[in-house]
């Protein structure tokens, strides 16, 4: 499982980071980055979950 | 288990609902029905890039048709749901009654008009990609004055994008002070300022007495006897839920449809988004929640809620958040302040438009406001959701430095 963000899309509402802070972060620069591109499988619904609610549709996940 | 679940309301609960269930492992047949002729799309970007123009209007599909199709949804758009009998669990169907199994009602809310104006061309509301499409299409024309009347988020959006196109916007609220319903007199006079420094007209404290005119050549009289002349007009005064169809339903119907904390509004039937009405167990508050992410969530909850038995049902308890973009700020509350509550700006400056404020009243930690400071709402909402108190979430953020 690959996470992939579309930074054009991206407006760090940081929802992502609430549901997933390890692999999500915002940071004081207000700019999202993305701690752990290859999460485990147990991370697998915690990164469905994101990608539903990220405002922007801006996470997918490949594989 | 159940062999089918019907959702009515195509719109983001019921769409994310859907998603859930599949994702979830349901096989059986999933209706989905909504009264738009459009694929589910998004509202956020109606008021944001679409009406800009920066978006076409297929970039705001909720979910692309190659994601869409493997689901398997009976997806039926252009009908609507008419009628309702929960005791004999049929639903009517553009008068057809069909029975369900599990039923999700996700039919949203529709905005409020001003009485008198529903008859001229030139007055809009902004709720539907049609109602969209029409204001753009009246900017894209060569409109270049626009009233807007209640400076709500919706009404602060639309204003913001206009003045984007070089729109001369005047933004007319009832209220002193824009926004302060939502977020009391303080920060409501913060965002205020963020309009009038983007070039706004804003007029407060005045209501509206008429409308007149044919498009591109209006007037908009306010209650102290000022004549604004404009092109058109924008209204947005709020939302009502869309229940009338639950007439003799069964169902207990008070400013939405009534439902117990684990979002069950009788047997079998649950409602989730905009439309639902439930006694949220973190605050003991019933409320009705027309946020985005509630959607999201509360679609997800309610829906999971018909596939699991009574005992094993858990209430729903969010923190409530939304976000709205004006100009170049992003506005952004988790919880549910109330306006006279206690607030407290512990990071950034209001005066620069970037900050983090909290609410609080008697002891408890209500809501946190931010400008363009988005890692702390989610770290505010967090405080939040574990029921911190004021004055140690006070601490907290006195370390964030």
């Amino acid at each position: 499982m690959r996470i992939v963000v579309d930074y054009e899309l991206c407006e760090s509402n940081a929802i992502c980071m609430a549901i997933a802070p390890d692999v999500f972060e915002v940071r004081d620069d207000d700019f999202l980055y993305v701690l752990n591109e290859a999460p485990d499988e147990d991370r697998r619904e915690a990164m469905e979950e994101a990608v539903q609610r990220c405002p922007k549709q801006a996470i997918s996940i490949e594989g | 288990m159940r062999d089918s679940i019907t959702i009515v309301g195509a719109s983001l609960a019921g769409l994310r609902a859907a998603e859930t269930l599949r994702r979830d492992g349901f096989e059986g047949r999933i209706s989905l029905i909504g009264d738009e002729p459009h694929q589910p799309y998004d509202r956020p970007p109606l008021s944001k890039q679409v009406l800009a123009g920066d978006w076409d209007p297929e970039r705001a599909v909720l979910t692309p048709a190659e994601k869409l199709e493997p689901l398997g949804l009976d997806l039926r758009l252009g009908v609507r749901a008419t009628g309702l009998d929960v005791a004999a669990r049929s639903l009517e169907v553009d008068g057809v009654p069909e029975p369900f199994d599990g039923l999700l009602i996700a039919t949203g809310a529709r905005c409020r008009t001003l009485p008198g104006t529903a008859h001229l061309a030139g007055v809009h509301t902004l709720r539907t990609l049609d109602d969209c499409l029409a204001i753009r299409s009246a900017l894209d024309a060569g409109a270049d004055r626009m009233v807007v009347i209640g400076a709500g988020f919706i009404g602060a959006e639309v204003a913001s994008v206009a003045r984007g196109r070089g729109v001369s916007v005047t933004l007319v609220e009832a209220l002193p002070a824009p926004f302060e319903r939502v977020l009391g007199e303080q920060m409501g006079a913060v965002v205020a300022d963020v309009h009038v420094a983007n070039g706004v007209d804003l007029r407060c404290g005045v209501g509206v007495s008429s409308v007149e005119g044919e498009p591109g050549d209006m007037t908009v009289t306010l209650a102290d006897g000022t004549g604004i002349d404009t092109d058109l007009v924008v209204v947005g005064i709020g939302v009502v839920p869309n229940t009338d169809w639950l007439e003799g339903s069964g169902l207990t119907i008070d400013d939405g449809v009534a439902c117990d904390p684990t979002c069950l509004a009788a047997p079998h039937v649950v409602a989730a988004g905009d439309v639902a009405r439930w006694t949220n167990p973190r605050t003991g508050e019933s409320m009705r929640v027309e946020h985005w992410d509630n959607a999201v969530e509360q679609g997800r909850h309610a829906v999971r809620r018909l596939l699991i038995p009574d005992e094993e049902a858990e209430a729903f308890a969010p923190v409530p958040w939304f976000w709205s973009d004006q100009y170049d700020r992003k506005i952004q509350l988790a919880g549910r302040p109330h306006p006279d509550d206690d607030v407290q700006v512990v990071d950034g400056s209001t005066d620069e438009h970037r900050f983090v404020a909290f609410y609080g009243r008697q002891g408890r930690f209500t809501a946190v406001l931010a400008m363009n400071r988005p890692r702390h709402v989610m770290q505010g909402r967090g405080l939040l959701e574990q029921g911190t108190g004021w004055d140690e979430a006070l601490a907290v953020a006195a370390e964030w430095g």
